[in-house]
């Protein structure tokens, strides 16, 4: 669809992380469909994803959906806006900076409770 | 087929593929703030390992939280499958292992919708499930 330009790279990190984000979403109906089983069982599912290796998976995927929705809104732009096209290469490294940008705060978040570091999230009660 | 008006490519068959393309980008503009802001309620102000039962019964006590997760469920299981199915047709050589593996798809799809909705709908919490959030 996009292939044989520049922007083949944009379109197969496009494609790749789209699935990527699917098979998760798939994972994710199952492990919630575990809440019709009672708090025992669904607290159990839902603390895998406090464990090291998930979150950091967890946060590859976080990344993922990031550069998925920019460079969604980037084909948008290109799809809606007739003279986008001619800023291929601008918009392709906004897409880039902007998933950096949002994905370092999340990776603080995401990692923090690893490293003993309180974000104020984890208050019991909140 | 795709013509060249100056904008990107955009199919102007007008059968179920415009309609697939048109609807990959309104799912899209949806899902940019459905999924985002559920990134950030489950990773951010709280985090994952408190998104226990207990938060769960709290928020759903709400049903515009119920909706709103409905519409993610439906509108990301959409789109996403809709863009596998895409995959597909691309790397898929003959018709009919397309036809099979859509097929396929389109039942996965279908089964998952109902979990999903199903879940979301029935969920009713146990009697006395209020209470700390977080696992530990
Ligand atoms: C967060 C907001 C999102 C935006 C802005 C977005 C945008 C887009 C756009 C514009 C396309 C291209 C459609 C086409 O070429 O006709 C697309 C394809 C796709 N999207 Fe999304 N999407 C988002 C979320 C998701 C989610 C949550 C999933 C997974 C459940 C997903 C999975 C896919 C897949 C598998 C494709 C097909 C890729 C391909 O054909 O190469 N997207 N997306």
């Amino acid at each position: 669809m996009y292939r044989g330009q520049s922007g083949m790279w944009a379109w197969l990190l496009h494609r790749i992380t789209g699935l990527g984000v699917l098979l998760f979403l798939v994972v994710h109906i199952v492990d919630i469909s575990l809440l019709g089983f009672g708090p025992a069982v669904y607290n159990e599912g839902i603390a895998l994803f406090g464990t090291p290796v998930v979150r950091f998976v967890s946060l590859a995927l976080i990344g993922a959906l990031f550069y998925h929705a920019f460079n969604g809104v980037r084909i948008m732009l290109v799809d809606f806006v007739p003279k986008a096209a001619s800023y291929q290469r601008i918009m392709f490294w906004t897409v880039m900076i902007l998933t950096i940008v949002c994905f370092l705060p999340m990776a603080y978040f995401v990692l923090a409770p690893l490293f003993g570091v309180n974000t104020g999230n984890t208050a019991s009660g909140m | 087929m795709r013509l060249s008006t100056g904008y990107g490519a955009r199919p102007t068959s007008g059968g179920f593929e415009t309609f697939s393309w048109y609807f990959m980008r309104i799912s899209a503009i949806g899902l940019i703030f459905l999924a985002i802001i559920h990134l950030i309620l489950n990773h951010v102000t709280t985090d994952v390992a408190c998104t226990s039962y207990q938060l769960i019964a709290q928020r759903y006590a709400n049903p515009y939280w119920r909706v709103y997760d409905w519409l993610l469920l439906t509108l990301a299981l959409l789109h996403g499958m809709n863009g596998l199915r895409v995959v597909i047709d691309d790397y898929v050589r003959t018709a009919a292992w397309r036809i099979r593996l859509v097929s396929l798809l389109g039942t996965l799809t279908l089964v998952l919708f109902m979990v999903g909705t199903v879940t979301l709908i029935t969920f009713e919490p146990v009697v006395g499930s209020l209470g700390p959030h977080c696992l530990k």
